[in-house]
This record gives structure tokens, C-alpha cells and sequence, in this order.
């Protein structure tokens, strides 16, 4: 195994190579936590349009709006949107690519987080909202205040899904040249025309962070949880 | 017009998906009167009663609350609603809140009530019904029985000027539908203005000032309980009455 001692010294410590995973990881939290607050603030408005016009019937043209933007973001792969973004949207301004992708993550998780949480809204009998109609509270504050802690506490093992598959897709920010995780391990690959050590540390480093965030989600869920049961 | 008059429904007329099933319903509820409404299943009556605080919308016709039309579109009907409290057959209590802040939500986001005020008032409710060591369980935790109570006085603590009632013990295990019918005669006795959809024969003998019959989305008689029980003029009461009683 000698070799391997010597593979592990070439790949991550000559030159302070593990760096070039540490300064990707924090890249990939960085975009994937931003890109799960847009997509959770997106995603929470359009699953409020969509379920007050199952619902009621109003908001016809916003619903309709938000129609194409899920028809548009889940029928495209988030690589194409990723490029659009970067090279159409934003190709004759200069700005940081970590922005780029933090936009384009979370417009795109946001179609997803969307359809997670109108299923959540639709899941809240439709009995708590005309008790708190009943009340005197508007169709807002209903919501606000009824409808949406209680969805919010279904849907959040999925919205935990969602985070872990976002954190996954952040991957692909390679194509935009973002140095993310992997693009860090393929770095190292390229210095050291190793391909074994480096994919397989990066593939460790996700696989850790995906468990981590898997723990910490159950953690939340059962304390949310304590208050019902 | 009456001074005593809280609700008037005139005309009231509802139809879902073409189905007319209230065709053009007058009644009067005055201040501090007992009204139940009977009638066999579809009769339109749960509807009817939905339509008083605008659950349900009405097709046609009038809702007039302290006089004012609140079936017009202009009018805020969220701060009428607040005026009318209503008890449902599935309770509806909202299971991330414990029972107490269940019953003061309403107070103190809608009329600005201070917390410990509201929470004062609101243990006050729960001491007369007997749930006040239930204060802070939350609603799975409870029987139905105790949380239509709870239900009940959810709506009270809103202090409304009428409870309208919504088959509130339909949903309830027999042994605990007394425990809820006798908080509702309390609050009979207290002269809350109810308006009270119900099966409960007994209740409507013993607590109301007046019955209304409704089939088939038609008012077919009202009438004070003894006049109404005994001496039923409408065919349809007489057959209906011979298969509840």
C-alpha cells in the first residue's frame, strides 16, 4: 500500500493540492445554500398562486405565468439553463460566476420546491381554512398564519430532498468554469494525470455532506414533530 | 326594519355545477333566539347555514348581518365573520397550535387584544367548559368530544354576536355527544343567538325558540318546537318526523 501513501501525497498534499477541494467545497455550500433560499422563496410563491387558483379560481394570469415557468425549467436540463444563463443572459456583462449560479440553481430548484409545496398546501384539509375564514382571519392571514406551518411541516422532508439534490446538481457548475467541488478534484486530475484519488475524495466529500444534511433534516422533522403527537 | 333582527336571509338561492339545492330561502333570526334547522341529508341545510357567514357564496338573493347586506361585494365580510362564530362537524382546530393559542389567535392578530388579556378570557372559557387543565395539549391529543367543546369556544373567544352551528355533533362518538349538546344549552341559557343544524331531535324540543324544516332546497315550515313536533302541517315534515322520532 505504499503506493497508495504515495498517490494520497500527490494528489492532496504536494502543493497543497487538498485545497483546491476545500476552496471548491465551500463554493458548492455557498451556491447551493443561496440557490435553496431562492428556491424556496420562489417556489413558496408560485405554490401559493397555483394552489389559490386550484383552489378559488383567482390569479388566473399569474398562474398561467408560472405554468410556463415550470413547463419551461423542468422540461430543459439544468446544464442548458445553467449555459443560457451564463453565456445569454448574462454574456455581455461581467459578473461573478458564483452569482451566475446561485441564480440559475435557484431558479431552476425553484420549479421543483414549487410542485413539493403546492402538493403540501393541498394536502392541509380544507377544513382549517374555513375555520380560520370563520374567524374573521382574510384568505392571506388564513394563509399565512394556518395553512402554511402546517405545510411547511409536511413537505419538509422533501424540501430536505430537494436541498440534497440541489447540492448534487451544483456539480455541473464546472461548465461555467465555477470552481465547485468537482471542478476541484478534476483540477487536481489534471496536475497529476491521477484520475482515481481525487474523483473518489470529491465523490467522499458529497457523500459525507449528503448524510450530514440527511441527519439534520430528521433532526428538524422530529422536532417539529414533538408538538403533534 | 325590526330592531331585533340579526340575520335576515332573503331569497338566498345556491347552486354548485348547475344543481340548484337552495331554491330562494327567507328567514329571520332575531337577537338572542335559538333556531335549529332539521332536515333529512341534501336538504341544502349545512349549505344554508354556510352561506349565513359567506362560506358558501350564494347564487342569488340577500344575507343582510346588523342590517348590511354582506352578500354585496363591497363589503368586508372578514370583520362581519368575526361577529359570527361557527362550530363545524370536523372541529377544525389547528393541530400545530395547543389549545390555548388556538383560542386567542384569532383575538389577538384580528382585534388587537394584549396576549395576557386574551389568554385570561380565554382560560375563563375553558374553566366553564372544564378544559382548562387541557390548556396547553394540543388537538390530537384530545377526545372529539373535548375538542368540539374546545371548537365552541374557540368561536366564543372572538366574542361573536351569533354561533352558528354546523352538525356539531354528527362527527362525535355517541357517549360524547351529551358533553358538547350541554355546553351548547348553556349557552342557550345565556341568550347567544344560535342558529343550529343539527340530528339531535332532543335538542331542538328542549333548547330551541324555533324549527325550520328544509327539503330539497325549500323552506317547508318553521315553527315554534311544541307546534312543530306535535302538530306538523307539511306532508313532508310529517314523513320525515315519522322516520327520525
Amino acid at each position: 500500500m505504499g503506493n497508495f501513501q504515495e498517490r494520497f501525497y500527490l494528489n492532496f498534499i504536494k502543493d497543497d493540492r487538498f485545497m483546491y477541494l476545500w476552496n471548491g467545497l465551500i463554493i458548492t455550500l455557498e451556491v447551493t445554500l443561496f440557490a435553496t433560499l431562492i428556491g424556496i422563496c420562489l417556489g413558496f410563491i408560485v405554490a401559493i398562486i397555483r394552489a389559490t387558483y386550484d383552489r378559488t379560481g383567482k390569479l388566473k394570469v399569474l398562474n398561467a405565468i408560472c405554468q410556463v415557468y415550470l413547463t419551461v425549467i423542468r422540461g430543459t436540463p439544468a446544464v442548458v439553463q445553467l449555459l443560457i444563463m451564463y453565456f445569454v443572459i448574462f454574456g455581455s456583462v461581467n459578473v461573478s460566476k458564483i452569482l451566475v449560479a446561485v441564480l440559475a440553481f435557484g431558479i431552476n430548484s425553484g420549479a421543483y420546491v414549487a410542485e413539493i409545496c403546492r402538493a403540501g398546501i393541498m394536502s392541509i384539509d380544507i377544513g382549517q381554512m374555513e375555520a380560520g375564514r370563520s374567524i374573521g382571519f382574510s384568505y392571506t392571514q388564513t394563509m399565512w398564519y394556518i395553512i402554511l406551518p402546517q405545510a411547511f411541516k409536511n413537505v419538509l422532508p422533501a424540501l430536505g430532498n430537494e436541498f440534497i439534490v440541489l447540492l448534487k446538481e451544483t456539480s455541473i457548475s464546472g461548465y461555467i468554469a465555477l470552481q465547485d467541488l468537482t471542478k476541484g478534484g478534476d483540477i487536481i486530475r489534471s496536475r497529476t494525470y491521477d484520475a482515481f484519488m481525487p474523483l473518489i475524495g470529491v465523490a467522499l466529500v458529497y457523500l459525507v455532506l449528503v448524510l450530514g444534511f440527511t441527519k439534520l433534516v430528521s433532526i428538524l422533522e422530529r422536532r417539529l414533530n414533538q408538538s403533534e403527537r | 326594519m325590526s330592531d331585533n333582527v340579526l340575520i335576515r336571509a332573503e331569497g338566498v338561492r345556491k347552486s354548485f355545477n348547475g344543481k340548484e339545492v337552495l331554491k330562494g330561502i327567507d328567514l329571520e333570526i332575531r337577537r338572542g333566539e335559538v333556531v335549529v334547522i332539521i332536515g333529512p341529508s341534501g336538504s341544502g341545510k349545512s349549505t344554508f347555514l354556510r352561506c349565513l357567514n359567506l362560506l358558501e357564496v350564494p347564487t342569488g338573493g340577500h344575507i343582510f348581518f346588523n342590517d348590511v347586506d354582506i352578500t354585496d361585494k363591497k363589503v368586508n365580510i372578514d370583520l362581519h365573520r368575526q361577529k359570527m362564530g361557527m362550530v363545524f362537524q370536523h372541529f377544525n382546530l389547528f393541530p400545530h397550535m395547543d389549545i390555548l393559542k388556538n383560542m386567542v389567535l384569532g383575538p389577538e392578530k384580528l382585534l388587537k387584544r394584549e396576549p395576557e388579556k386574551a389568554k385570561e378570557y380565554a382560560m375563563a372559557l375553558l374553566e366553564r367548559v372544564g378544559l382548562a387543565d387541557r390548556a396547553h395539549a394540543y388537538p390530537s391529543q384530545l377526545s372529539g368530544g373535548q375538542k368540539q367543546r374546545i371548537a365552541i369556544v374557540r368561536a366564543l373567544c372572538m366574542q361573536p354576536e351569533v354561533m352558528l352551528f354546523d352538525e356539531p355533533t354528527s362527527a362525535l362518538d355517541p357517549e360524547m355527544v351529551g358533553e358538547v349538546l350541554q355546553v351548547m344549552r348553556d349557552l342557550a341559557r345565556e341568550r347567544m343567538t344560535m342558529v343550529v343544524v343539527t340530528h339531535e331531535m332532543g335538542f331542538a324540543k328542549e333548547v330551541a325558540d324555533r324549527v325550520v324544516f328544509l327539503d330539497e332546497g325549500i323552506l317547508m315550515e318553521q315553527n315554534e318546537p311544541e307546534e312543530f313536533f306535535n302538530n306538523p302541517k307539511n306532508e313532508r315534515l310529517r314523513g320525515f318526523l315519522g322516520k327520525v322520532l
